[in-house]
C-alpha cells in the first residue's frame, strides 16, 4: 500500500495534464476551424469554374480546378460600368496611394512625438491634447469640410497647370487621398511615438546635444535608428487603414483612379448580367492579400513593437 | 580660474531649485558637488553644462560668459549617470561622434578614436554595440568620449552611481589617475560622500539648493561648517550629543547630562572658544568616531585626551576596523576600535576621547561655534 501511494500521486498530475491538453486542444481546432472557414470557402470557390459554384456546395472541393477566375478578376473583368479592366489598375492606385499616405504620416508622426516629449515647451500638453482629439473624430463628419479644401486645391492646382504648365499634383485624387489618409493618420501616429518617445532615454538627447547635433541630426541619427519596434507598429497600423479604407477612397477617387476598395465593391456589387462568385471571391483574395501577407510576417514584431514601448516606461 | 559660478539661480516655476550659488574652481581641479537627493546638485551641474537654462548669475569658463551659449559650443564634455550611449553606433562611432558633427575628417576621427581607446584600454572593444558591454567598459566608453573632446571642463554626474561596489572602487581610482593624467578641470556630482573625499582637491556641500560649505576635504571632514556638513560626511557619521556649557572658574568644560543617567562633564574641545557663550549655555558637541578609541590607540600627539568607562552595547567587526556601539550621560556614540580591540558586549570598558578633533555647534542655527 504504501509503496503504491507515490506512484499513485506521481500519476495525478500527469492525468490532468492530458485531458486539460485535450479539451484546450479541441477547443483551439475549433475556433481555428471558425475562423479558416470562411477563408477557405472563398480560395475553394475562387479556383471553381461558375456552374460548379452556383450548382454545387459550398464546402465541397473543386471538381475541375480552374485558375480563370484568378486571371478574370485581375485583369478581365467589368468594374462597375467601365472597361473590362480587372482589379488591376485599382491594386496599382492602392498601391500608389498608401506607400507615400504610409510613409509621410510615419514621419511626421515620428517629428511631432520627439518634440512633444524631447523638447517641451509651454502648452505641449493642450497642443498633444488636440491632436489625440483627432483620433475620435468620426471619418464621416469630415467629408464635407475635406471635399471643398480638395476642390479649392484642385482648383489652384488648375491655375497652376494655367500658369507653369504642371498642376504639381494639386487636385489629382490620388494626391488628394495621399494628403486626407496623412491628416486623418496623424493623430494616432503621433500617438504612438509621443508614448513611446516619451519612454526613451532624454540622457540619450542631451549626450547629443553637448556633442554639437541640431535638431534634426538627433533625429536622424539617434531617435529614428533606435525606434524601429514602433516605426513598424505604426507602419503596420497605417497600412492595414489605409489599404483598407473605403469611405475617402469612394469620396475622393472616383472613377479609375479609385483604389482597390472601390473597385472591389464595384465588381462585387454588379446589377448586370450573372453573378460570378468565384471572380468575386478572387478579386476579394487579392484584395486582402497585402495585410494579410504584413500580418503574417510581421504581426509579432506589431505586439512586441507596442510592449517594448509600454515595458521601457 | 577656469570656472567661476556667480549668484547663479534657478527657479522651476514657483520652487527655487538653486539659490544664489557662488563658486570658484581653478584650473586642474576638481571640484565635487556632494549633497543628498534632491539638493540641486545635478541641476547646477546642467546649468553649467548648458543644457538648463539660468534665471540668474552668471556662469564663466576661463573667464567667458557662457550664459547664453549652446552646450556644444561652451568647450566642455560629460559623462551621464547612465552613460547615455548611442545603443545603435559602434563604441567606435560613439567615441566620434562628437567629432563627426563638428564636420573632423575621418582619418584624424580615427586616430583620436585609436588613441583615447588606447589610453582607456578600450581597443578591444571598439567595434562592438553598447548592450555588449559590461557597465564598467560602458563607463569606459563614455570617458573615452567625454576625453576624446579634450575639452576645457570635464562635467560628470554621478558615473559611478549605476556599477556594483567593488567597481565603483575600482573606476573611482582610474578616474583619479585620469585627472592626474590629463590635468583637466573637472567638476564631478555625486551623492556618495566618500567618492567626494578621496576625488576631489575641492568640495561644495549642497542642501536645498544652497552651498553648505566649500573648502578642501580636510577642511570639509575636519571644520565642518555646520551640523548639516558635519553629519553628512563620514561613515560612520559624526557623534552628536547634546550638552551644556559649564563654566566653574578656570578650564570651561562640556557637561552632558540625560534623564536617568549620570552627568558626565568633558573639557572642552582644544582651541574651541566658549568665551562669547555664558554658562549652561546649550551646545552640540562633535566627536568622530575614529576619535574615540581605546586607550592604547588614541593619537599620542593629542594635547587633550578625556578618558571615559562605558558599557558596551554593539560590535560590529568590519574587517579593517571594529565599531563600537556605547552611551554617554545616556546619549548613544559610536567608536572605532583596532580590528583585534578586546570588546565584549555587555562589559565595561575604557574609552578614550581625542578632544583637538571635537568640534562645537550651535544648536539653534547648526553653525560651527569657534
Amino acid at each position: 500500500m504504501t509503496a503504491a501511494d507515490p506512484v499513485i500521486a506521481a500519476r495525478e498530475p500527469v492525468r490532468h495534464s492530458t485531458l486539460t491538453r485535450v479539451v484546450i486542444y479541441t477547443l483551439l481546432v475549433l475556433f481555428a476551424l471558425v475562423y479558416i472557414l470562411p477563408l477557405g470557402v472563398m480560395v475553394m470557390t475562387s479556383l471553381k469554374p461558375l456552374d460548379e459554384v452556383t450548382g454545387g456546395n459550398m464546402f465541397a472541393l473543386p471538381q475541375a480546378l480552374t485558375f480563370e477566375p484568378w486571371i478574370q478578376a485581375w485583369s478581365e473583368a467589368r468594374i462597375g460600368v467601365s472597361e473590362t479592366t480587372g482589379i488591376s489598375g485599382y491594386f496599382l492606385n492602392s498601391i500608389k496611394m498608401v506607400v507615400p499616405a504610409v510613409a509621410i504620416s510615419t514621419l511626421l508622426g515620428a517629428l511631432n512625438g520627439f518634440v512633444l516629449t524631447k523638447w517641451r515647451f509651454p502648452g505641449h500638453n493642450l497642443v498633444f491634447g488636440m491632436m489625440l482629439f483627432a483620433c475620435f473624430i468620426p471619418f464621416q463628419s469630415i467629408i464635407i469640410p475635406m471635399a471643398v479644401i480638395l476642390g479649392n486645391l484642385g482648383t489652384f492646382g488648375n491655375h497652376l497647370r494655367d500658369l507653369i504648365g504642371t498642376s504639381l499634383g494639386f487636385g489629382d485624387p490620388i494626391v488628394n487621398l495621399v494628403l486626407v489618409h496623412v491628416v486623418y493618420g496623424l493623430g494616432f501616429t503621433t500617438l504612438f511615438f509621443r508614448n513611446y518617445y516619451e519612454a526613451f532615454p532624454t540622457e540619450l538627447v542631451k549626450a547629443a546635444m553637448v556633442d554639437g547635433a541640431s535638431f534634426f541630426q538627433i533625429f536622424r541619427r539617434i531617435m529614428l535608428p533606435n525606434s524601429m519596434p514602433i516605426v513598424i507598429v505604426t507602419v503596420i497600423y497605417q497600412f492595414t487603414n489605409i489599404w483598407n479604407d473605403f469611405l475617402f477612397g469612394s469620396t475622393f477617387a472616383a472613377g479609375d483612379q479609385a483604389p482597390m476598395t472601390v473597385a472591389l465593391n464595384n465588381l462585387v456589387n454588379t446589377s448586370t448580367g450573372v453573378v460570378e462568385y468565384n471572380v468575386n471571391m478572387a478579386a476579394a483574395i487579392i484584395a486582402a492579400a497585402p495585410t494579410l501577407i504584413v500580418y503574417i510576417l510581421a504581426g509579432r514584431y506589431f505586439v512586441r513593437g507596442l510592449m517594448a514601448g509600454a515595458v521601457k516606461g | 580660474m577656469a570656472l567661476e559660478i556667480r549668484g547663479l539661480s534657478k527657479r522651476f516655476g514657483t520652487v527655487d531649485v538653486l539659490k544664489s550659488i557662488d563658486l570658484t574652481l581653478d584650473k586642474g581641479g576638481f571640484l565635487v558637488l556632494v549633497g543628498p537627493s534632491g539638493c540641486g546638485k545635478s541641476t547646477l551641474l546642467n546649468t553649467i553644462a548648458g543644457l538648463e537654462s539660468v534665471s540668474a548669475g552668471e556662469i564663466r569658463i576661463d573667464g567667458q560668459l557662457v550664459n547664453g551659449l549652446h552646450p556644444s559650443k561652451r568647450d566642455i564634455a560629460m559623462v551621464f549617470q547612465s552613460y547615455a550611449l548611442y545603443p545603435n553606433m559602434s563604441v567606435a562611432e560613439n567615441i566620434a561622434f562628437g567629432m563627426e558633427m563638428r564636420k573632423v575628417p575621418k582619418a584624424e576621427r580615427d586616430k583620436a578614436v585609436a588613441l583615447v581607446a588606447k589610453t582607456l584600454q578600450i581597443e578591444h572593444l571598439l567595434d562592438r554595440r553598447p548592450s555588449q558591454l559590461s557597465g564598467g567598459q560602458r563607463q569606459r566608453v563614455a570617458m573615452g568620449r567625454a576625453l576624446v573632446r579634450q575639452p576645457r571642463v570635464f562635467l560628470f554626474d554621478e558615473p559611478l552611481s549605476n556599477l556594483d561596489a567593488k567597481l565603483r572602487i575600482d573606476m573611482r581610482v582610474e578616474i583619479k589617475r585620469l585627472h592626474q593624467q590629463t590635468g583637466t578641470t573637472t567638476v564631478y556630482v555625486t551623492h556618495d560622500q566618500i567618492e567626494a573625499m578621496t576625488l576631489a582637491t575641492r568640495i561644495a556641500v549642497l542642501k536645498d539648493g544652497e552651498v553648505q560649505q566649500v573648502g578642501s576635504p580636510s577642511e570639509i571632514y575636519n571644520t565642518p561648517a555646520n551640523l548639516f556638513v558635519a553629519d553628512f560626511m563620514g561613515s560612520p557619521s559624526m557623534n552628536l550629543l547634546e550638552g551644556r556649557v559649564a563654566k566653574n572658574g578656570g578650564a570651561a568644560a562640556i557637561t552632558f547630562a540625560a534623564d536617568g543617567a549620570q552627568p558626565v562633564t568633558l573639557a572642552a574641545p582644544t582651541g574651541a572658544d566658549l568665551s562669547p557663550l555664558r554658562d549652561g549655555a546649550a551646545v552640540i558637541f562633535g566627536i568622530r568616531p575614529e576619535a574615540i578609541s581605546d586607550l592604547q590607540s588614541v593619537d599620542r600627539n593629542a594635547k587633550t585626551v578625556a578618558t571615559f568607562d562605558a558599557p558596551v552595547e554593539i560590535v560590529e567587526p568590519a574587517g579593517s576596523d571594529t565599531f563600537v556601539v556605547t552611551r554617554i550621560a545616556g546619549q548613544e556614540i559610536t567608536a572605532r576600535m583596532r580590528a583585534d580591540a578586546d570588546v565584549r558586549v555587555g562589559q565595561d570598558h575604557a574609552f578614550a576621547f581625542n578632544l583637538d578633533r571635537a568640534v562645537l555647534f550651535d544648536p539653534e542655527s547648526g553653525n560651527r561655534i569657534g
